[in-house]
């Protein structure tokens, strides 16, 4: 899982309100190089939740970014490197993604982030005639 | 400008939909209207053909474009511009000698090599007769050298008979001969290439290579754009969206299929490396129906791609259990302890369902003009489409729908759209009203749109033998259309 991904999935626990950044728990990290595609870049940088991004690259132990970027600074070759790095060529190999509020946990094996959810943490059809539970308390 | 594009003759409903698309894609259109000009080109037939025929005349507004529609697309046999036509070759003559010469001249200078092919649609020549038709050129002043391995220049020679003339052919062209010069042509081998019997890791239903590319054609598929497949399974689709050069990504709820494969060197990865093609960004397992996307996120891919599971020959799934949904009193709960190696149980997912999932996925995703392009099912009797409601939203326009038949109960048609509207709040909430809908008539809507029983259920006997009469007379008529 690439941090691109990261930054795109949320926890939807039935109950959660903000399940998003998913914390990383990691394994293994590998690093697989891709070509580098300017535009492409350009076009996902207004996407990212930048913040986000950094916090999660540092959880890979890449301490590149800058805490703040804008627009601007995609005219850097340098700038669009470390982005390039962090977003598309650090993988989550093996690990978890935990949701911040409930703290369930959402195995990432082979690369591959499983965000099924269980029968119980769906919004169900029967979900008027539960009472309203409460999330899990977080572990 | 008018070219003659000529078409393999299969498929028909998608080769005008593909060389439309492409148009667009490489800027035929240079604004970005909504009107309906923008999607589509201006179109005319060859003298007393139908709309079936192989051969169309295009309008495109230049030759480089022309060219790279060609270059590109797969049921383009080539784009040609015409120097000359007619029902005869004394005609065809005449034509060419009055085509302009400063048109003609540069390219049968003597500086330049040549080569001139000899085709034929619905008929075969043999070598003697392509050789003489070809001295039967030489009153084009031809002055380059042959060349046959790598010509600068190729002219075509082009003929048909009509079906009375030629019996067996189809009553779709009438004799007619084109002489022009080649624009440009499909990449014959690519499909071969990229057949499915050489793909390392299949499945029940891998999309065709043929079909994935003219779906990536459709959704424009093109480097720095991101596509996404929600229904991905081995990747079929999206090998052809990145054979031209798009990132790719891509769902599935089948976690054995995206994460396994069979293997280490069998699986949806090495599909993309069999063939050198970047990597998919990302592969997840998720449910379509309960999408893990942050809020907040929207308009990120620029192209949806997918063959939804309708039911024929998989059906689709969706978290939740099966014994909750049928209406079970208390609630499935997992142990506390069982959780972490629990494995969720899914329900039956139906198509209307899926349908209504996937717009709402793609009028929030997608950005503003990027595409969605998707099989969709209908149901046929006697040869004719039974319903022909596509499903519709808002946000989107419908560009095209392309049928294929499949068998004589039912075919799938490829919906093209564009999103032409922003998603809004109000849209947002109508399409959550609407899912705890389809929540609650859960079971209504599974019997209602059961695909499978319309179409693998033995023919009533009061039908079957009223179409007796019909099938003794012409049990498969010579010509059929859409069929090939």
């Amino acid at each position: 899982m690439r941090l691109l991904t990261h930054n795109m999935l949320s926890s939807n626990i039935k109950g959660v309100t903000n399940g998003f950044p998913l914390r990383i728990e990691v394994e293994k990290v590998v690093e697989k190089q891709v070509d580098l595609s300017p535009a492409f870049l350009r076009n996902m940088f207004s996407k990212i939740e930048w913040k986000a991004l950094v916090d999660a690259s540092h959880s890979f132990g890449y301490a590149e970014l800058p805490e703040q970027a804008d627009a601007s600074m995609l005219d850097s070759e340098d700038f669009l490197r470390k982005f390039h790095h962090a977003l598309l060529e650090l993988h989550l190999e093996e690990g978890a993604l935990i949701c911040p509020e409930t703290g369930r946990r959402f195995p990432v094996s082979k690369g591959i982030p499983n965000m099924l959810l269980h029968e119980d943490e769906c919004i169900m059809m029967t979900v008027d005639k539960l009472k309203t539970t409460d999330p899990p308390s977080p572990q | 400008m008018w070219y003659l594009c000529v078409f393999y003759h299969r498929l028909l409903d998608y080769r005008k939909a593909e060389v439309e698309s492409l148009s667009h894609l490489f800027g035929a259109s240079d604004v970005e209207e909504e009107n309906d000009k923008a999607h589509s080109l201006e179109w005319r037939l060859p003298q007393h053909h139908h709309p079936d025929s192989p051969f169309h005349f295009v309008n495109l507004p230049s030759e480089d474009i022309a060219r790279k529609i060609a270059n590109r697309s797969i049921l383009v046999k080539g784009m040609y511009e015409v120097w000359g036509e007619g029902d005869s070759y004394e005609e065809l003559e005449e034509s060419v000698k009055s085509f302009p010469e400063e048109r003609k001249l540069p390219y049968l200078d003597s500086e330049s090599s040549f080569k001139i092919n000899v085709d034929s649609f619905g008929k075969a020549l043999t070598f003697q007769e392509q050789n003489q038709r070809m001295q039967a050129l030489n009153f084009i002043p031809f002055k380059g050298r042959v060349n046959l391995k790598n010509p600068d220049h190729k002219f075509w020679l082009m003929e048909t008979d009509d079906s009375g003339s030629n019996n067996g052919l189809p009553p779709i062209v009438q004799r007619r001969i084109f002489f022009g010069r080649e624009i440009g042509g499909a990449d014959r081998k690519l499909i071969p290439t990229y057949q499915l019997k050489s793909r390392t890791y299949l499945g029940p239903t891998a999309m065709d290579a043929e079909m994935a590319f003219l779906m990536a054609n459709q959704a424009l598929a093109t480097p720095g754009k991101l596509v996404y497949d929600p229904f991905v399974g081995t990747g079929s689709i999206l090998v052809g969206a990145a054979h031209f050069g798009a990132m790719t990504m891509g769902a599935d709820i089948d976690i054995r299929v995206v994460r396994d494969g069979r293997g280490p060197d069998c699986n949806v990865w090495s599909n993309f490396k069999q063939y050198g093609l970047s990597m998919p960004i990302a592969l997840l397992r998720a449910d379509n129906n309960l999408p893990p996307w942050r809020t907040g996120l929207k308009e990120m891919f620029d192209a949806i791609i997918c063959d939804p599971p309708y039911g024929v020959r998989a059906g689709g799934r969706k978290s939740g259990g099966r014994k909750l949904l049928k209406g079970a009193v208390s609630p499935y709960v997992v142990p506390d302890d069982k959780r972490t190696d629990h494995i969720p149980s899914t329900a039956p997912y139906s198509l209307v369902e899926c349908v209504h999932d996937l717009l709402d996925l793609a009028s929030r995703m997608l950005v503003m003009g990027g595409r969605l392009v998707f099989f969709f099912p209908v149901l046929r009797e006697d040869d004719c489409v039974v319903v022909n409601n596509y499903p519709e939203h808002e946000c989107f326009k419908l560009i095209s729908a392309s049928e294929q038949i499949l068998s004589s109960r039912y075919s799938r048609v490829l919906l093209t759209m564009v999103k032409i509207s922003p998603y809004t709040k109000e849209i947002a909430e109508a399409a959550r009203i609407k899912h705890m809908e389809f929540k609650e008539n859960h079971l209504k809507w599974l019997e209602d749109g059961n695909l499978h029983s319309a179409v693998f259920s033995p023919a009533d006997s009061k039908s079957s033998a009223g179409d007796e009469g019909k099938l003794s007379k012409d049990p498969k008529p010579k010509y059929r259309g859409k069929y090939v």
